[in-house]
């Protein structure tokens, strides 16, 4: 495009004038805003308690995705549970992050057992843990369990092994822990919530 | 209503005319110092909600972490060790983090339009959409709040969770304070709240404790009950009396309306120049040699 002199000074002087117009006020912007839409309109919403102390505060967590079979369910929002009579809605600042917690590359996602002796974990699978734990703890009460005290009455007591328990726990989840603990004679049986 | 889910009382650069029959409440979070433990969980929080994560840093010695406000971190708790009576130490910790003024200094200075926008519920809220990075608010902020991201060049600071005001629900940092030291009700309530607990420290031997509302800013929709409410400095340097900075009353108030005068003093002479002497006429010779 051949543009001379002249030609030039007056595009430039066009395009001065057309945006000292808009400056001034001629072509104003229309005064609309809205705000960040609320992320978890249609999110799952799930309760749950946190993990981390024995103060076992009530959270909802809030996960892509209304259930539907298609749907992978990815939790995208963790917050306190208002209506949770401990926190009412209150979380400490583990709590506050738990998201991240969640989705930690070293969060332990199956079980692993380290050999008495050795460096190293190796995953197992949930089957051999549970093969294994129980493999244990039969062996220890055949060999230590005490059926009667010494004067004949019947006490079926198994004392040479422990269980330590979640305190994150539901209320039946306690009670059928409880009811394994006990069944098998165990005494010494405790929990977090004591730390 | 309209498309906005929160009606607009104010907005940057912008000349026409808001809606403002619609009466709104206007809310207020009220962060009581007294009850503060310092804890982080609000810090931590706000990133969770608004998908924040700040970079690790290094440890120098002080508490506050991270060291300032980023485009990542919108709230921070400064802590200060001072000692207000000879021998009496007292650790001050103060949540740090837009205050939300009436009259914002930041929309006041912003040239972009839409890039800041005053709710009619008190809240201003930045619009990174429309920002275009020049850093006016930097220095129209009496708090020195507003940060810029270096990913993208745009200013960023707390919204006080516009998005969850805006659906009836209080900001994230409230909710998860367990000391109940943050709390987020109606401006009216929480100044009510406010005086329960400045008679509640006074009893116990705060007699100068108060409520920080500053006028300069016109209030503010994020206040503080301070202990020591005739020495708001003590709190990490919190302003006695903050306004909005001469420059920008000068920019905005004298400079621009002066230049756009100019501008159109200068189309309206040049327009004069035509009708009376007429455009130059050009001899083809010229033309050619031009």
């Amino acid at each position: 495009m051949q543009v001379t002199r002249r030609q030039f000074f007056r595009i430039c002087a066009a395009g001065v004038g057309s945006s000292s117009l808009a400056a001034l006020g001629f072509a104003p912007g229309e005064a609309l805003a809205e705000v960040r839409t609320f992320k978890l309109a249609r999110a799952s919403e799930t309760r749950s308690t946190c993990p981390y102390c024995s103060v076992s505060c009530g959270l909802l967590i809030y996960s892509l995705g209304d259930g539907a079979k298609n749907a992978h369910k990815e939790i995208i929002h963790i917050e306190g549970d208002p209506d949770h009579p401990i926190n009412r809605g209150t979380l400490c600042p583990k709590g506050a992050a738990l998201l991240d917690f969640v989705h930690s590359p070293n969060r332990l996602r199956r079980p692993e057992y380290r050999a008495p002796g050795s460096k190293e974990w190796k995953p197992i699978s949930w089957d051999d843990a549970f093969s294994r734990i129980a493999r244990l703890m039969k062996d220890d009460r055949d060999k230590n369990f005490i059926a009667t005290n010494e004067k004949g009455e019947t006490v079926n007591r198994w004392v040479s092994t422990g269980m330590l328990a979640a305190s994150a726990s539901s209320n039946e989840t306690g009670y059928l822990t409880q009811k394994i603990a006990r069944s098998l004679g165990m005494l010494a049986f405790d929990n977090q919530a004591r730390v | 209503m309209a498309l906005q889910s929160l009606d607009i009382t104010a907005r940057s650069a912008t000349t026409t005319p808001v809606p403002t029959a619609r009466q709104t409440t206007k809310v207020a979070k009220l962060i009581d110092i007294s009850k503060c433990i310092g804890c982080k969980a609000c810090q931590v929080a706000c990133m969770e909600w608004n998908d924040l994560r700040d970079e690790i840093g290094t440890t120098t010695g002080i508490y506050d972490n991270p060291r300032d406000l980023s485009d990542q971190s919108w709230t921070l708790m400064r802590f200060s060790e001072v000692e207000v009576q000879p021998g009496r130490l007292e650790w001050l910790i103060r949540k740090d983090g837009c205050m939300h003024c009436a009259d914002p200094g930041c929309l006041k200075a912003c040239p972009a339009p839409g890039a800041i926008v005053q709710y009619s519920n008190g809240i201003v809220d930045f619009h990174e959409e429309n920002c275009i990075g020049c850093g006016y608010c930097l220095t129209g902020c009496p708090f020195n709040i507003p940060r810029f991201s270096k990913k993208d060049s745009k200013a960023y600071k707390c919204t006080l969770c516009s998005d969850r005001v805006a659906v009836g629900l209080e900001p994230a940092c409230i909710k998860t304070c367990p000391t109940g030291a943050l709390v987020f009700g109606s401006k009216e309530d929480m100044i009510l709240h406010a005086e329960g607990r400045i008679a509640d420290l006074k009893e116990r031997g705060f007699s100068n404790a108060a409520l920080y509302d500053p006028p300069g800013v016109g209030g503010t929709h994020v206040m503080y009950v301070l202990q020591h409410g005739d020495q708001p400095e003590l709190y990490a340097g919190l302003p006695k009396d903050p306004g909005i900075s001469p420059l920008v009353s000068v920019w905005k108030g004298i400079a621009k309306p002066l230049m756009s005068l100019g501008i159109g003093l200068a189309v309206f002479a040049g327009f004069f120049h035509f009708v009376t002497a007429g455009p130059k006429e050009i001899e083809e010779e010229e033309e050619n040699r031009s």
